[in-house]
């Protein structure tokens, strides 16, 4: 009998998540590491793990695989911290694993993005079990209602990698995969106080995140967690905005699930114009203020 | 110290790739190969730590068809001192990569296995971790920043919301993100050298069955096509049409 465990790090990843196990159409229990897993997402089983701080991947992964027996199916949504230990739980499990589903074709065919996006492969499972990273946008919010039975699970895991500090810059902006808005700047921006100003005010006056290209992360203009694009964050917000963005297809392959692309660059030619749903050609230390003053915020 | 250092030939990563019309896989026509550029990362950090450590030994490794010798090349020019190259015909998919450098890490006994973090043609990430679960060694994941520390690394790792430092005991692995370093430009000399440094030709050692397979290559949905607008008064008029301001 087919069953998926959903592994959410807190009770709002759970939520991003339960869009994919109610479209795949299994039974599903959902396990939350940290926080109390929500009772209402359709899943049979809500388990809270209850940990105060998730522990590296070594050890976080040799507990999960101590609770999947019994499941056909492990997901959680595609972040650096899911790839980290769902790739290691499917070694561990010798399991199959495909990365970044954005379609369910059946329990055991799913579509991924590949090269950059520029591709979308067909990818049929040949084993079981399967562990699988998705992404959120491509199955949209639960249903939510009914009850799960709730209850509490222990990890035992152990690991040698020690954890010796921590840093979460983050402050108060949402988070960039969940925002709504997303303001993103490229290395136009010249430096980390300029970004801040001009990209985070416009992003803050909007009520969204700021985001940015590799090269302005590469040029320190921007901290690396803010990176978008093929290797950093896949970002499905309501309104993107990109602003001294030339448009590479790696960055294009982090925006492409975003309702709305605007495009903001004075040089008519840039790339991001032929993926932009609104492109205003303008140097954008003239445009980001007018857009401000005349938005009065 | 020993590092090992799985490469693989990808297509170039900035080249416009597309699906062969008949959806059974990528049109490479004209494409040119080279290191996953995240591998190269990976080359360059080792080679780093050899610099640093003139005992350290550096092993390349690659699996796949004979072309590889190509990248192989390449990363003993960058400066690793041998490379061996698993040659087989079948596509592997990560477990079966996994599998295959496991065998190989237990026949060689690194201290280290430095790797790219994902293929930039499959974008999977996830033969690192992989390999690290078979082996049972530590891992670290994103890292941008490898700094060997008595008998282990201290690896500092880009994550969602910042960075954290790991302490990972030997023998462990470590994938690379792109701000670990930035690999050098590779001179004339080096590409010489490289010609008569040892290239060992072997089978695939345990040939898994794959866990999964690509039945499909097609092109994503195109967008529909935008406008410009002419101004910010046009613009803000645009978004509030569209319901988002």
């Amino acid at each position: 009998m087919s069953k998926l465990l959903l592994i959410a790090y807190d009770p709002a990843d759970g939520l991003q998540g339960a869009g994919f196990a109610q479209k795949l159409g299994l039974p599903f229990d959902l396990l939350c590491l940290t926080g109390v897993a929500p009772t209402d997402v359709g899943a049979e089983r809500a388990l809270s793990a209850g940990l105060d701080e998730v522990p590296p991947a070594d050890a976080l992964a040799s507990g999960l695989s101590g609770v999947a027996g019994g499941y056909t199916h492990l997901a959680a949504v595609s972040a650096m911290r899911s790839k980290d230990v769902l790739a290691r739980l499917a070694g561990l499990l010798d399991a199959a694993m495909v990365t970044d589903v954005i379609a369910i074709e059946s329990p055991s065919v799913f579509k991924r993005p590949i090269v950059a996006g520029s591709i979308i492969a067909t990818v049929e499972v040949l084993a079981t079990p399967v562990v699988l990273t998705v992404r959120p946008a491509a199955f949209g919010t639960p249903n939510l209602g009914g009850a799960s039975v709730a209850e509490s699970v222990a990890l035992a895991g152990s690991g040698t990698a020690k954890r010796l500090s921590i840093s979460a810059r983050g402050g108060a902006r949402p988070d960039l995969t969940q925002a709504k808005v997303v303001v993103s700047g490229g290395r136009p921006l010249k430096d980390a106080a300029t970004f801040e100003s001009v990209i985070g005010g416009l992003a803050d006056a909007l009520g969204g995140a700021a985001g940015a290209t590799r090269a302005a992360v590469d040029s320190g203009i921007a901290p690396n967690e803010l990176q978008v694009g093929q290797t950093g964050k896949i970002v499905a917000p309501e309104l993107y905005i990109a602003a001294g963005v030339s448009g590479s297809t790696q960055h294009m392959a982090g925006i492409k699930d975003s309702k709305l692309i605007v495009a903001i660059n004075k040089d008519p030619d840039a790339p991001i114009f032929d993926n932009a749903d609104l492109g205003l050609v303008a140097d954008l230390y003239d445009a980001i203020p007018e857009i401000r003053a005349k938005l009065g915020r | 110290m020993k590092i090992l250092v799985p490469i693989k030939r990808v297509v170039d990563p900035y080249a416009k790739v597309k699906p062969l019309p008949d959806g059974t896989g990528i049109d490479t026509t004209g494409v040119k190969f080279d290191i996953n550029p995240f591998d190269e990362i990976a080359v360059e950090e080792a080679v780093r730590m050899k610099e640093r450590d003139a005992s350290t030994e550096v092993i390349v490794v690659s699996i796949g068809s004979g072309d590889a010798e190509e990248q192989l090349r390449k990363a003993l020019a960058i400066g690793a001192d041998r490379a061996i190259l698993i040659e087989t015909s079948a596509e592997l998919d990560s477990p079966g990569v996994a599998a295959e450098l496991a065998a190989l890490a237990i026949e060689l006994q690194p201290d280290v296995i430095l790797m790219g973090k994902q293929a930039t043609d499959d974008d999977c990430n996830q033969a690192g971790q992989m390999l690290a679960a078979k082996l049972g060694w530590p891992q670290a994941t994103f890292a941008c920043k490898v700094e060997p520390c008595g008998n282990a690394l201290h690896v500092t790792r880009e994550t969602d919301t910042g960075d954290e430092t790991l302490e990972l005991p030997f023998p462990c692995l470590v994938t690379t993100d792109l701000r670990l370093n930035e690999p050098r430009y590779i001179a004339l000399p080096g590409i010489i050298k490289a010609r008569s440094k040892p290239l060992d030709r072997r089978p695939a050692a345990v040939n898994q069955a794959p866990r999964t397979r690509t039945t499909r290559y097609e092109a994503p949905a195109a967008r529909p096509p935008g406008r410009k607008v002419a101004s910010v008064d046009d613009l803000l008029v645009a978004l509030k049409e569209r319901g988002v301001l």
